[in-house]
């Protein structure tokens, strides 16, 4: 997928009708403010989806609905071929991971996590074995008699997560996951997390606000704003195929100019850029006619700073434009460079900080050349 | 979450307190009402039927002289604004003294905060009828106080201290005091103590900072401990009877004796619904307070 | 900030010395020897006498255990009537007749209790016209006087801590496949229990001390605690009254004593896990 399209792509190896949850055109009014609007989704088996946006985006009623906590104003939701829109909560094949990992706190990990199992009628002996096991599974096997608030914050969340997966329910939600772990707890969750998902196969829909944990769990992200779906890919296809100016700036760091195109073909498209002081060339069609107001988009890792113009007829050689370093940021595995080019736009670079055989870094106010290979810009209608 | 539970469950459930305060709480108040409108009589009950007989046919018999007897007697007139005045006087004291006492208590540290409440409650867990007892023996002529002033010689005489307006004042703030303070400090246990340092950083004074921040920020409490204090110390009954004057009735005693003593019950019906008049008003403000604090703690 | 601190501070001080010296003048003097209460005898005090006097008051332990009886079967269905009605504001949303229940929960809380007396008497006489019942008024109509009155306050507690209640809780015990009934049994109630006690005993203390709605609604062979007691104070201190006082305040001081100790170890309890779990690892 390298094409910049306008509608929501969708990839074209998932077939709509094996959609094992279906949101079909839902929407979700409180008094007049639309929470959702009209979203469509399919998701399917066995995948981590991923709902990101900023709050107010939606992404938690959607969520809500999908548990049964809000009904639809509009549309419908349809889990495995069954239509959810006159099933309670407690009748649903869903189960959610709360926030606040809602334990209940008067009852032993144990009874926390049989609760669920216990409202199915199975027998003691299955309840205690299923409860074990997957205690086991989350790596809490032992403190089965323990009371969450004897517990730590990562620990509460394991529990928490046991107790929503061992029904097997058909569809877990996750609501903001990480949010309350620190960084170095994040990162081994994430990866734990995708460990028991690839374990048990449960289907998961993640909300969440945080693009990394978005990237790093989503097989397919949702990005989420004022009620609608911006966009639906995998994580490559929505950072490097952004869709609207408004994903683009989302997800990551971008440097954005307004321009208007000069001259289109079947696999290129110039644009007379005046914040950037030269016409960008990109590698792309683009379906917009000649004249018309689009954007470029080019990340910072894919800008090129260098002492010397590049040579004529080098890639990137006609897209470069001069400016003078301001502000380096030393991140240790890479440095962020603001550079300010003439017409006066601050550019953001990122080099990752491998030395170039003896070559002296760039340092602050150099004057440098940044340039950039045609297929790196994307160009946006919206 | 309002539309998940069952609807038949969802009926019962508030059905039932709601059946039993209509039965017992608001259709009362509409037979006191009936009463009201009818005549007193020797009979059981002692007084005149709803529906009067002319010729043959019913006609409903309203009988307004109960009101008319506590417009023009000067007796009850005296009485209800009497008792307007000692449930005005007597808000006023307790929350010039209860409003102090939340203030130090919500600026108290943390351990001192829950032994001092437990202090301020207790009281309020033993007998209420006691305490006011109490405070007869304190006040009679040879009560504690007087005897401690004149062995002190600080007088000659006792004075007279109970059956006063004084005495009345002393039991309605002695015994309300707990409900004017416990309002107040959830109030001003909310507020954020950083809002008076910025105050002070901009240059105001700590009193100035005290009238333009938390005052107005506690008049909710103000208002609630206020309103739990005057309602019912208007009608009250038993304070004024053990301490106050005898020859000037709060109405909550005037409704009794004409009850209890007269045995006319249309004249203590209205004296009733005239009362409940007069305080429907503050009942309703306190009443939009109690849902707007119920509702907003959610 | 000196002189706000002492204003405040002097008034706490002024305040709850005038809220403990009556009590303690009563307490004092129930060891007095005199008749006169107030004036003490000291050549013959202290003494036990009017202690002994109280246990052997047929009326006054008659009463009291009538008072007991009453107070607490007016507090356990009030409890009852009280979590309904609190359940049914704090969890259902605007329903048809939420303003009229919740415009009669609060009324009782501040209505002069000679309004709400009378109106109770004049509507059991009422019913014993229409429809035969009760056949004159006494235990029965005070308690359920008691409950009216007492279940309002019962609500405003309930309600304020199922306000103050963690939803996602309920919530995600229904989407473990737990119907409503089950979630407010299995959930809610074991955690608002604290609650419902602390209703419980405000609704047993109102009930046990309440005198003028009871006077109203009270027989001729039914007397309560407080009618016993107002009958003689009306004419005067009497000092097995104080003798009586004092073991209604060691009592009530004993249980919040009791009661604070409890809370406050519990609570150590809880500190102690929490600094274990932080300190563990993941």
């Amino acid at each position: 997928m390298n094409a910049s399209q306008t509608s929501v792509p969708m990839p074209a190896s998932l077939d709509p009708a094996s959609a094992y949850v279906r949101i079909a055109n839902v929407t979700k009014k409180f008094g007049e403010f639309v929470a959702v609007d009209d979203v469509s989704l399919d998701i399917q088996r066995g995948e981590i989806f991923c709902l990101l946006g900023g709050s107010g985006s939606g992404k938690t009623t959607l969520l809500r609905m999908l548990a049964g906590f809000e009904r639809p104003s509009a549309g419908q939701i349809v889990i495995d071929g069954a239509d959810m829109s006159a099933i309670p909560p407690y009748e649903r094949p869903v189960n959610m991971m709360f926030q606040s990992y809602a334990l209940f706190p008067h009852m032993s990990v144990d009874k926390n996590v049989a609760f669920g199992l216990e409202q199915e009628g199975l027998s003691r002996a299955d309840i205690r074995r299923q409860v074990s096991e997957i205690l086991d599974i989350v790596k809490m096997g032992g403190y089965g008699a323990r009371k969450p608030h004897q517990l730590s914050g990562g620990q509460r969340q394991r529990v928490a997560l046991a107790r929503a997966l061992v029904k097997r329910p058909k569809l877990l939600l996750l609501d903001e996951p990480l949010a309350a772990l620190d960084k170095k707890l994040r990162e081994h969750t994430q990866f734990e997390l995708l460990n028991i998902q690839q374990r048990l196969g449960v289907t998961f829909i993640v909300v969440t606000h945080d693009q990394e944990e978005a990237m790093t769990l989503g097989q397919r992200l949702g990005v989420m704003n004022h009620g609608k779906i911006a966009q639906v890919g995998t994580p490559a296809d929505i950072y490097e195929s952004p869709a609207t100016r408004f994903v683009a700036d989302f997800i990551g760091s971008v440097n954005m100019f307004e321009g208007r195109v000069s001259d289109e073909g079947a696999d290129f498209v110039r644009i007379d850029c005046s914040e950037l002081g030269c016409p960008v060339r990109a590698e792309r069609a683009v379906s917009a006619a000649r004249g018309a107001t689009v954007w470029t988009a080019i990340r910072p890792e894919k800008i090129n700073i260098s002492r010397q113009p590049p040579a004529a007829g080098a890639p990137g050689a006609d897209n470069a434009v001069r400016g003078t370093v301001r502000e380096i940021a030393y991140m240790g595995d890479m440095s962020i460079y603001l550079v300010q080019i003439d017409s006066g736009r601050m550019l953001r670079v990122t080099l990752p900080n491998i030395s170039r055989g003896g070559e002296r870094p760039i340092a602050r106010a150099e004057s440098v050349w940044l340039s950039w290979h045609g297929s790196s810009p994307v160009v946006l209608t919206e | 979450m309002a539309h998940l539970t069952r609807l038949s469950g969802r009926r019962l459930v508030a059905g039932i307190p709601t059946l039993w305060l209509l039965v017992l709480f608001l259709i009362p108040f509409l037979i006191v009402f009936r009463i009201s409108l009818s005549e007193v009589r020797l009979a059981i009950p002692p007084y005149t039927p709803l529906i009067a007989w002319r010729h043959g046919w019913p006609s409903l018999a309203l009988h307004w002289s109960a009101y008319s007897f506590l417009f023009t007697d000067p007796l009850y007139v005296s009485s209800y604004l009497y008792s307007l005045k000692v449930a005005a006087v007597s808000t006023l004291c307790c929350l010039g003294l209860g409003y102090p006492m939340a203030y130090a208590i919500a600026r108290a540290g943390s351990a001192w905060r829950s032994l001092l409440l437990m202090l301020i409650v207790l009281p309020f867990w033993t007998s209420f009828l006691l305490r006011v007892y109490a405070w007869i023996g304190l006040l009679k002529n040879n009560g504690v106080i007087n005897n401690v002033l004149l062995y002190l010689g600080v007088i000659h005489h006792p004075l007279a201290l109970l059956q006063t307006d004084f005495a009345v004042y002393i039991g309605i703030v002695y015994s309300y005091l707990p409900f004017m303070i416990l309002p107040l400090y959830a109030n001003l246990e909310k507020h954020d103590a950083t809002l008076l340092e910025a105050a002070a950083d901009l240059g105001a004074r700590p009193w100035r900072a005290f009238l333009a921040i938390t005052l107005p920020q506690s008049l909710p409490g103000i208002v609630a401990g206020s309103l739990l204090v005057f309602i019912p110390a208007v009608g009250e009954y038993v304070i004024p009877t053990l301490l106050g004057r005898t020859d000037q009735l709060m109405i909550g005693r005037v409704l009794s004796d004409e009850f209890f003593e007269n045995r006319d019950w249309p004249v203590a019906s209205a004296v009733a619904i005239l009362i409940l008049l007069l305080l429907v008003v503050p009942i309703m403000m306190f009443q939009r307070l109690e849902r707007r604090q119920l509702e907003g703690a959610a | 900030m000196r002189s706000r601190a002492l204003v405040a501070r002097g008034a706490l001080v002024l305040g709850l010395v005038f809220l403990y010296v009556p009590i303690l003048s009563m307490i004092v003097f129930s060891f007095n020897n005199s008749r006169l209460v107030t004036v003490w005898d000291g050549a013959h005090s202290p003494t036990l006498k009017w202690y002994a006097a109280l246990i052997h008051n047929e009326q006054i332990l008659h009463a009291a255990w009538l008072s007991i009886r009453i107070a607490l079967v007016s507090a356990t269905a009030a409890v009852v009537l009280g979590t309904l009605a609190g359940m049914a504001l704090a969890r259902f949303g605007p329903f048809r007749g939420r303003l009229l229940l919740a415009g009669m929960i609060t009324a009782p809380i501040v209505m002069p209790e000679v309004i709400t007396g009378l109106s109770l008497l004049l509507l059991f006489v009422a019913t014993e016209q229409l429809i035969g019942w009760p056949k004159g008024v006494g235990a029965v109509t005070i308690t359920l006087a008691h409950i009216t009155f007492c279940m309002a306050y019962v609500t405003v507690v309930v309600q304020s801590r199922l306000t103050g209640f963690d939803e996602s809780l309920e919530e995600a015990a229904m989407d473990l496949g737990a119907r409503p009934t089950r979630v407010f049994l299995a959930i809610t109630l074991p955690l608002i229990l604290p609650a419902i006690a602390s209703g419980w005993l405000l609704a047993f203390t109102l009930s046990w001390d309440d005198l003028v709605i009871t006077q109203f609604v009270a027989g001729p062979g039914s007397s309560t605690l407080p009618m016993v007691i107002f009958s003689k104070v009306r004419f005067g201190v009497t000092p097995d009254i104080n003798a009586l006082a004092t073991i209604m305040v060691l009592l009530v001081a004993s249980g919040i004593a009791v009661s604070a100790a409890w809370m406050r170890r519990r609570q150590k309890l809880r500190e102690r896990d929490l600094q274990l779990a932080a300190a563990a690892n993941l």
